[in-house]
């Protein structure tokens, strides 16, 4: 969001921008024990068991994950396609 | 009287868990506090040096631990304060030389004297930390606003939170106000936002920190320094008291200012 307005200001990003963009994903990684990759792989898993029971739109699809506290929370917003709806 | 157990711990070594130690220690005694502090890093004790306190030391932590000696003749008084006390560790042994159910015991029959039992944990998650942890009552984690300091720091609060000893509270130490106005170091609210526990104290980077341990004088014996008055207003913070938070910016001297001006592009 900061990046385009440093760009039209001719400034680098923060060095501390920079290290909380960092933390904040090391810190996910530490306290849930997921790896990056492994989160990937779970959001392939469950995209592919929710598609086999009603089409989704992959485009639409957001999985990330929301911090409260020191709690975490996966959130999935998956779309559904329109032509799933049927009589 | 039953007195507090508070540990004081980090993950990450070099953040200044024992300068911490001595000046709320220091701190403490200084508000009226029966206080006794703890060396919990065997085979690697500084606490004594810091304090000043090196050349009285006859009997240690694992001398009490073995039998060797009662408790109080390990206990060293510190002079310079009415009633503030050192249990320093042993240098020539390792951490399994001490149990967490023998830290338990030993802060068991110190609650009974003491208003407040401080104990220095060592760096790391090990045997260390685990006999600093035990006996505690509440814990506070002392980092730096810097990205390794703060990951070991997110990782000791799960390790407090999974022994039911938390939530424990934060010290953000060495802190420079210079820095994270160029935008160059963490600030305090990035910290606490990142963490997500509660923000005890912010000890600003001084220069007095370093002349004071080089004397075995902690900067809190007077609140005359920067980091003395924070470890004061955290050790009142501590005893309860509502305390703001020091303006840290309003350092700059008028040489300073100055010198800022004649030279364009800042400082």
């Amino acid at each position: 969001m900061a990046g385009w307005l440093d760009w039209l200001t001719g400034q680098k990003p923060s060095s501390a921008g920079q290290a909380k963009d960092r933390l904040k994903l090391v810190l996910i990684n530490d306290r849930t024990d997921l790896s990056p990759a492994q989160l990937e792989e779970m959001k392939n898993e469950l995209l592919a068991v929710i598609s086999r029971y009603v089409p989704i739109d992959p485009a639409g699809v957001n999985i990330s994950m929301s911090q409260d506290g020191r709690e975490h929370r996966l959130l999935a917003d998956i779309p559904l396609k329109a032509s799933a709806r049927k009589r | 009287m039953a007195g507090t157990v508070l540990t004081v711990t980090s993950g990450k070594g070099g953040v200044g868990k024992t300068t911490t130690t001595a000046n709320l220690a220091v701190a403490l005694a200084r508000g009226g506090k029966k206080v006794i502090c703890i060396d919990g890093d065997i085979g690697l004790r500084n606490l004594d040096v810091v304090l000043g306190l090196e050349n009285r030391i006859v009997y240690d932590l694992v001398d009490i631990v073995e039998g060797r000696c009662r408790l109080r003749q390990a206990m060293i008084r510190d002079k310079r304060l009415p009633e503030l006390y050192l249990i320093p560790a042993a240098q020539t042994r390792d951490k399994n030389a001490v149990s967490p159910s023998d830290m338990v015991r030993l802060a068991e029959e110190l609650r009974a004297e003491f208003d407040w039992i401080l104990i220095d944990s060592p760096a790391g998650i090990e045997r260390g930390f685990r006999n600093a942890i035990a006996p505690a009552d509440t814990a506070v984690v002392v980092t730096n606003p810097e990205v390794s300091a703060v990951r070991d720091a997110d990782r000791i609060i799960g390790l407090i939170e999974a022994e039911e000893k938390g939530p424990a509270r934060l010290i953000i130490n060495r802190l420079n106000p210079n820095l994270v106005k160029r935008g160059d170091m963490l600030s305090a609210d990035d910290v606490v936002e990142l963490l997500a526990i509660e923000l005890i104290g912010i000890v600003p980077e001084d220069e007095n920190v370093v002349v004071s341990t080089n004397k075995g004088q902690p900067v809190a014996m007077d609140g005359k320094t920067r980091a003395g008055e924070a470890y004061n207003n955290i050790a009142r913070r501590l005893c309860g008291e509502k305390v703001p938070f020091m303006n840290l910016d309003e350092k700059e001297g008028i040489f300073h200012k100055l010198s800022r001006m004649m030279r364009p592009g800042g400082d």
